[in-house]
């Protein structure tokens, strides 16, 4: 019997190895890349942040100081914990809205009705608008700024409720138009997972009395989790790569301080580096795919 | 009743619907009302919508300042080849990824991640100083190579949503290809790809916006000759006010102001029409698809 098993074992062993191979076939040219256009920069900037550099006419010279640029940070800048605080802040207030309202109008362009395509076409609109020179004309020239939720008369209600529960639902009201405008690419994807569930499913839970209601709880989302995840890790990038916001502005203007060339805004960058990604390390832990073990 | 019930949902949808569209829609509107203002209509205090002498005045004079003519079919050619570039390399990494086990994968896909979390800020100065050993500054190469070796514009959710899509339908497609003696690249275009027909058109769509709309990278890499209309966009006023200086003043600068908006619009105008063009495909690309994987 154990010729044949062996031999049989090593069969399969070989299929893991070739399909192992044929992956990292596929993933070749993407590791290149990553080695020469992201990782090789990324090691470079981590030199730039432990180093004072100095631009000689012969070439760069960096001359390593330690961790001193990012102690400075916390101890010697008097703009920088603050602006980095109210980044963390809007960043994680803001996602889970992004999310929520985009999977909100998701479910408002699924299905048939009349007019779908044109709101179709004018909910994509964001997508093509928040990411260009465009949203800056829009910004300066004031004409993003549809609604005033200032004028609503239950702005001053939730003003006057105690600071806990007012400041996040402030939060919202202020920022309701530029959460509508970041939310273009999630309801595209949620969009398109939720054309992939069959109709089938629908109609078989609808004849066993399902309503509209639980079918969204037992049907559209799990089979939408995988998206949420995704779209949950797309908004928390795009909302922190946001070259506008408080953090982003900070390290360029701080590029070429005297003294600190490259190397201060190089530390201050990988110091919202190291806290953008544990937020994506806690997102991920809470929205992943929990393996279910099967018998 | 269930008659009365669905009535009422209808319209509720539908004033959903119309009072989100209008949040996306009344930038638009406001651009394309502004950029039409003539002299008069903006001395009239009373013409705020209803333009009383419309004028073609403030677009020809955009055109001319954006070279529109010799500039748009450049920036056509630069975005569509790395676009292209990019969608071919992301798929290819998120096939490996979806369809293949292997050691360190990962340690790869949170790499994949990272990267993507990266800001261009950070990285950009060793970037420059390495394509600039290279000699390729000031060329398309420094934009399209890392785009095809997947380090393109926001490539890592190309991959991710390449991932998303090539798990979704069963692997017993491609074993079925196989078995009829298909290589494993003939199955990875003629199998494959053809399943994930909506992530396609979704990674087209977006890599070209988002290219297209890049000028930070874009901008200091390809140098003061290679300039695409958003990069034109960003010097606009500069370029207008040396063109048609008309003395200062406000009445000038929101005549400036109008000539910004037309500009403006000229930039996102060929966006918003591929978007119209490839509408229909991406949503017949995910009937499709749904078709085939709702079993």
């Amino acid at each position: 019997m154990s010729k044949k098993q062996e031999k049989k074992k090593k069969r399969q062993l070989s299929l893991r190895q070739r399909n192992a191979l044929d992956g990292y076939l596929f993933l070749v040219p993407w590791l290149a890349g990553l080695a020469l256009f992201t990782l090789f920069p990324m090691l470079y900037s981590i030199r730039l942040s432990m180093g004072d550099v100095q631009m000689a006419p012969t070439g760069i010279k960096i001359r390593f100081v330690g961790i001193q640029w990012y102690q400075e940070a916390f101890t010697l800048d008097t703009t920088y914990t603050v602006s980095l605080l109210s980044t963390l802040k809007f960043v994680l207030l803001s996602t889970p809205m992004i999310v929520v309202v985009a999977l909100l109008l998701a479910l408002l362009l699924n299905g048939k009705f009349r007019g779908r395509s044109f709101f179709r076409a004018v909910f994509f609109l964001p997508v093509i608008i928040i990411s260009g020179p465009v949203i800056q004309e829009l910004l300066t020239t004031r004409a993003a700024a549809v609604i005033h939720p200032e004028d609503f008369l239950i702005y001053d209600f939730i003003a006057s409720l105690p600071a806990v529960l007012s400041g996040p639902l402030l939060y919202i009201f202020d920022n309701i138009v530029l959460i509508f405008w970041f939310s273009g690419v999630q309801v595209v994807l949620f969009l398109a997972g939720l054309q992939k569930i069959g109709q089938p499913i629908r109609e078989a839970a609808s004849i066993d009395g399902a309503s509209p209601w639980q079918m969204f709880w037992k049907i559209d989302l799990p089979f939408l989790r995988s998206l949420i995840l995704l779209n949950t890790i797309y908004t928390l990038v795009q909302l922190s790569t946001f070259s506008s916001n408080e953090v982003n502005q900070e390290v360029l203007n701080k590029m070429t301080l005297v003294g600190k060339t490259y190397g201060y805004s190089a530390a201050l960058a990988w110091i919202y580096f190291a806290c953008m990604l544990s937020v994506i390390g806690v997102a991920f832990l809470l929205l992943r795919e929990r393996k279910e073990k099967k018998g | 009743m269930k008659d009365k019930k669905s009535l009422l949902g209808m319209i509720a949808r539908y004033l959903l619907l119309i009072g989100i569209s209008a949040v996306f829609l009344y930038p638009i509107l406001y651009m394309i009302c502004n950029s039409l203002k003539s002299v008069q209509d903006l001395v009239n205090p009373t013409v705020e919508w209803l333009l009383v002498k419309p004028t073609w005045e403030n677009f020809t004079k955009a055109l001319k300042t954006l070279r529109y003519g010799s500039t748009l079919p450049f920036t056509i050619f630069y975005t569509l080849a790395a676009t292209l570039a990019q969608t071919v390399s992301c798929a290819m990494a998120g096939y490996g990824f979806a369809r293949h086990e292997f050691p360190l994968k990962r340690f790869w896909m949170i790499m994949l991640v990272a990267a993507f979390l990266i800001p261009a800020q950070v990285t950009l100065v060793p970037k420059y100083l390495m394509f600039y050993n290279y000699g390729l500054t000031n060329t398309l190469f420094s934009i399209w190579l890392p785009a095809l070796l997947g380090q393109g514009v926001n490539s890592s959710i190309f991959i991710l949503i390449f991932e998303n899509f090539f798990n979704s339908y069963p692997k017993s497609f491609d074993e079925a290809a196989r078995l009829d003696g298909a290589g494993r690249f003939t199955i990875f275009f003629r199998v494959a790809m053809p399943m994930v027909k909506p992530a396609a058109v979704v990674s087209i769509l977006f890599s070209f916006v988002w290219i297209w709309n890049e000028t930070y990278t874009a901008g200091q890499l390809m140098g003061a000759e290679l300039r695409t209309l958003p990069m034109k966009l960003e010097s606009f006023v500069a370029e207008f006010t040396s063109i048609y200086s008309s003395g200062s003043g406000d009445m000038s600068a929101r005549l400036n102001e109008s000539s910004r908006l037309a500009a403006t619009l000229l930039v996102i105008a060929p966006l918003i029409l591929l978007y119209i063009i490839l509408q229909k495909s991406f949503i017949r690309g995910i009937d499709a698809a749904s078709g085939v994987t709702g079993e």
